[in-house]
C-alpha cells in the first residue's frame, strides 16, 4: 500500500478515508392500488471505515446491497439514516458540502454501455467533469487525451470516438479515465469489471492497480467475483441482505471465513481441483425477500449452523481477532448458541 | 501490489489492434451520421423531395399560377380535368383548380406546420422538465396533461376552436393546445428514460449542475425522438387544420385552402367526383409525405450503444 500521503490529504495516514457509520436506506414500495407501502430495507445499517490507501472490496449476492451502498456513498441516491465522514469532515457538512466531496469521490459504473452518453466522443465525455469545474475548453482537452494515453487508450486514435465504436474494455478504460479527470482520492468501483470477458478484466484490473499507485487512490471494489477480490484487495466486507456479516483482510476472510455465509460462498466457487468439487449446492434458495427479513440473524434460514436462538437474537458485529469482525451468534460469546464457546477459542 | 501488472501486455496490444480494423476512417458527429443514412434511404428521399417541390410550389404560387386564383366564371363551373385552359378543372365558381390548389399549399401548410413547431417547442420544454425534475412535479405537470388525453383530438381541436372563434390563427393556436399535451408525453417519458442512464449519475457526481447536465448530456439524446414524433404530426396538424376550415372553423372563403376546397366542393361530389376529390388527394400526397419521411429520420436516428 502507499506509504506517501496524498497531497490533499488532512488527518494524517491513521484516520480513515471515509467511515460510514449507520447507513440506513428502506425503499418505500407500494402494492397496489391504495395498498400499504412496505419497505424494502436495501441498505439496514451499515457501518464500516475505509483507510487512506486501502482497497476494500464488497462481495454479496446480487440485491444485498452493495450498489446501494455505493450510491448513498456517492450522494446518487438521498440517505435515510446514518452518518459518512470523508477525512474527518462529515459529507454535507458545513466543511464538506457534496459538490465539494465529489471533486474527491467518483464512481465507475458497471455498465459501459449506459455509463457514457452515446452522443458524446470519448474526449468529450472525460473534459466534461474538468470543464463543469471551469478548466478552459482546449486544457481539458488536452488532459483527457493524456488521461486516455495513461488508461492504454491511444488518445489520435480514441479520443474522437463515439462509445458504440468501442469495446467493452475500452469503453471501461474510457470510464476509468472520466473517474480519474477530476482526480478524486476515492473511486468507487461498482463491479466494474464484472460485465468484461476474463482477459480485459485481468488487463483492466491491472490498469487499476496501476492508477492507484500512481495517483494514490483508495478504491471500494464492489463484485461478486471473489476471485477478483481476492485478487485486488487488501480488506473484505460481506454483504447480506443490508447487512454487514463479516469484515476483515482479504487472506483471513476468503481464506479461513468465520461466517457461515461467507463459507458458503466461497464454496459456490467452482474449484479448479476435480475431486474438490462439490455436487450439492451449498446455498439453497434464493435470498429472502428484502421487505420482510427473517428475524433476529437475517442468515438463519439458509444457516447450515442455524439454532433456535438465531431466529431470536440479532448477532451484532463483533470483533472475533484483530481486524476482523462477523456477525454471527454462533461466534460470539455467551450467545446461547452451542458452537458459540468453542468457536471463540479456536478464532482466539 | 503492482507485481502482475505487466504480464498481460501482449492481450492488451491486441485488445487495441481490435479497434484499429474497426471501419471507422474518422468519427462523424451524430447528425453527419444520420444525414447520410437518409440520403441513403430512397423512400425518405422520395417523401422530402415531394414536400419540398410542394413547399416551392406553394411558395411561388403567384408567379407561376396558369390563372387568377380568385377569378370565378359563370359560365365555366365544374369543368372535368382536362378541359382547355382548366388542366385540373374548375370548381363550383369556375376557378381554376390548378391555381387554387397551389396557392392553397401555402395556408395548408402553414396551418399544417407552425401549431407542430410551436407545440414542439413547448412540449419538450414542458415534457423535459417533467421528466428530468421528476417527483411531484412530473405528477402534477403529466396529470395536468392527462386531461387533454381524455378528449379525442379532432373533438379538441374543435372546441377549442370554436371557443376561440373562427380565424387563422385562432385554430393554429387551438391545434397548438392539441399537440402540446402529445410532445409532452413523449419527451417525458424519453427524458425520464435518459435519466436513469449511468452517464447522468456519472454527470452529477461530477458536479454539474441540472441545467448544465440537461443541456450537455440530456437534451441531444432526447430532441432526437421528440422530433420525429413531431415530424409524424405535421400530418395530422395538416389533417385537423383541413378538418377547420372545412366546419368554417379556420380558413374564410374566398381564401383557398385545401380543407375549405374540400368542403365547397363536397356538393359536386356527384357531378365531377375526381374534381371534387382533388383537396382531399393534395392532403393525403402532403401528409403521407412528411410521415415517410419521419419514418425515415427514426430509423436514420436509431444509434447503437
Amino acid at each position: 500500500m502507499s506509504a506517501r500521503l496524498h497531497p490533499r490529504d488532512r488527518g494524517g495516514p491513521a484516520q480513515p478515508l471515509l467511515s460510514v457509520d449507520g447507513l440506513v436506506k428502506h425503499f418505500p414500495v407500494k402494492k397496489g392500488l391504495g395498498g400499504k407501502a412496505s419497505l424494502v430495507r436495501a441498505v439496514d445499517g451499515v457501518d464500516f471505515t475505509l483507510m487512506k490507501g486501502e482497497t476494500l472490496g464488497i462481495v454479496g449476492e446480487s440485491g444485498c446491497g452493495k450498489s446501494t451502498t455505493a450510491r448513498l456513498i456517492m450522494g446518487l441516491i438521498e440517505r435515510d439514516r446514518g452518518e459518512l465522514v470523508f477525512d474527518g469532515e462529515p459529507i454535507g457538512g458545513r466543511a464538506l458540502p457534496l459538490r465539494a466531496f465529489r471533486r474527491q469521490a467518483q464512481m465507475v459504473f458497471q455498465d459501459s454501455y449506459s455509463s457514457l452518453n452515446p452522443r458524446i466522443t470519448v474526449e468529450g465525455s472525460i473534459a466534461f467533469g474538468p470543464r463543469v469545474h471551469g478548466t478552459p475548453k482546449r486544457r481539458a482537452i488536452e488532459e483527457a487525451r493524456a488521461l486516455l494515453a495513461r488508461v492504454g487508450l491511444e488518445p489520435s486514435r480514441f479520443a474522437p470516438r463515439y462509445p458504440h465504436e468501442l469495446s467493452g474494455g475500452q469503453r471501461q478504460r474510457v470510464n476509468i479515465a472520466r473517474a480519474l479527470a477530476l482526480n478524486p482520492r476515492l473511486v468507487v468501483l461498482d463491479e466494474a469489471v464484472s460485465a468484461l470477458d476474463k482477459s480485459v478484466e485481468a488487463q483492466v484490473l491491472n490498469l487499476l492497480l496501476d492508477l492507484k499507485d500512481e495517483f494514490d487512490l483508495t478504491y471500494l471494489f464492489i463484485s461478486h467475483d471473489l476471485n477478483v477480490v481476492r485478487f485486488i484487495c487488501d480488506r473484505v466486507m460481506v454483504m447480506y441482505l443490508g447487512r454487514v456479516v463479516e469484515i476483515g483482510p482479504a487472506d483471513t476472510v476468503l481464506g479461513a471465513p468465520a461466517h457461515p455465509y461467507t463459507e458458503a460462498l466461497l464454496s459456490s466457487m467452482p474449484s479448479l481441483d476435480p475431486d474438490a468439487r462439490t455436487e450439492t449446492p451449498p446455498l439453497a434458495g434464493d435470498p429472502p425477500n428484502p421487505i420482510d427479513p427473517p428475524s433476529g440473524c437475517r442468515f438463519h434460514p439458509r444457516c447450515r449452523l442455524v439454532e433456535p436462538v438465531c431466529s431470536v437474537a440479532d448477532p451484532p458485529l463483533d470483533p472475533i481477532a484483530n481486524l476482523h469482525r462477523v456477525a454471527c451468534l454462533a461466534r460470539q460469546p455467551d450467545s446461547g448458541h452451542s458452537l458459540a464457546p468453542a468457536a471463540v477459542r479456536t478464532a482466539a | 501490489m503492482s507485481a502482475p501488472v505487466q504480464t498481460l501486455d501482449a492481450p492488451l496490444g491486441a485488445d487495441r489492434t481490435a479497434a484499429a480494423v474497426a471501419p471507422f476512417a474518422a468519427s462523424r458527429g451524430f447528425w453527419g451520421n444520420v444525414g447520410r443514412k437518409l440520403l441513403r434511404d430512397p423512400v425518405a428521399m422520395a417523401a422530402a423531395a415531394v414536400i419540398l417541390a410542394i413547399i416551392v410550389v406553394a411558395i411561388a404560387s403567384p408567379w407561376i399560377a396558369p390563372m387568377d386564383p380568385y377569378r370565378g366564371s359563370m359560365l365555366r363551373r365544374l369543368r372535368p380535368i382536362g378541359t382547355p385552359g382548366y388542366p385540373l378543372g374548375s370548381d363550383e365558381l369556375g376557378r381554376d383548380m390548378l391555381s387554387r390548389l397551389m396557392m392553397a399549399g401555402r395556408l395548408s401548410l402553414f396551418m399544417g406546420v407552425t401549431p407542430v413547431i410551436v407545440a414542439f417547442v413547448i412540449g419538450s420544454g414542458v415534457g423535459i422538465l417533467a421528466g428530468f425534475v421528476g417527483g411531484w412535479l412530473n405528477t402534477i405537470l403529466m396529470r395536468t396533461i392527462d386531461v387533454f388525453f381524455a378528449f379525442p383530438s379532432v373533438l379538441l381541436a374543435i372546441a377549442l376552436s370554436g371557443a376561440l372563434g373562427a380565424g387563422i390563427l385562432n385554430s393554429i393556436v387551438s391545434l397548438t393546445c392539441v399537440f402540446v399535451p402529445q410532445i409532452a408525453r413523449v419527451a417525458e417519458s424519453v427524458t425520464t428514460q435518459i435519466r436513469s442512464r449511468d452517464y447522468v449519475d456519472a454527470a452529477r457526481l461530477s458536479g454539474a449542475s441540472a441545467l448544465t447536465i440537461v443541456r450537455v448530456q440530456v437534451l441531444g439524446n432526447v430532441l432526437g425522438p421528440i422530433f420525429v414524433y413531431a415530424t409524424s404530426l405535421i400530418s395530422v396538424s395538416m389533417i385537423l387544420a383541413s378538418g377547420l376550415s372545412f366546419l368554417g372553423l379556420g380558413v374564410k372563403p374566398p381564401e383557398p385552402e385545401w380543407g375549405l376546397m374540400l368542403n365547397t366542393l363536397r356538393t359536386a361530389i356527384y357531378v365531377q367526383p375526381l374534381v371534387a376529390a382533388l383537396p382531399g388527394a393534395a392532403i393525403f400526397i402532403v401528409s403521407i409525405s412528411f410521415n415517410l419521411f419521419s419514418d425515415g429520420l427514426r430509423s436514420a436516428m436509431e444509434v447503437k450503444e
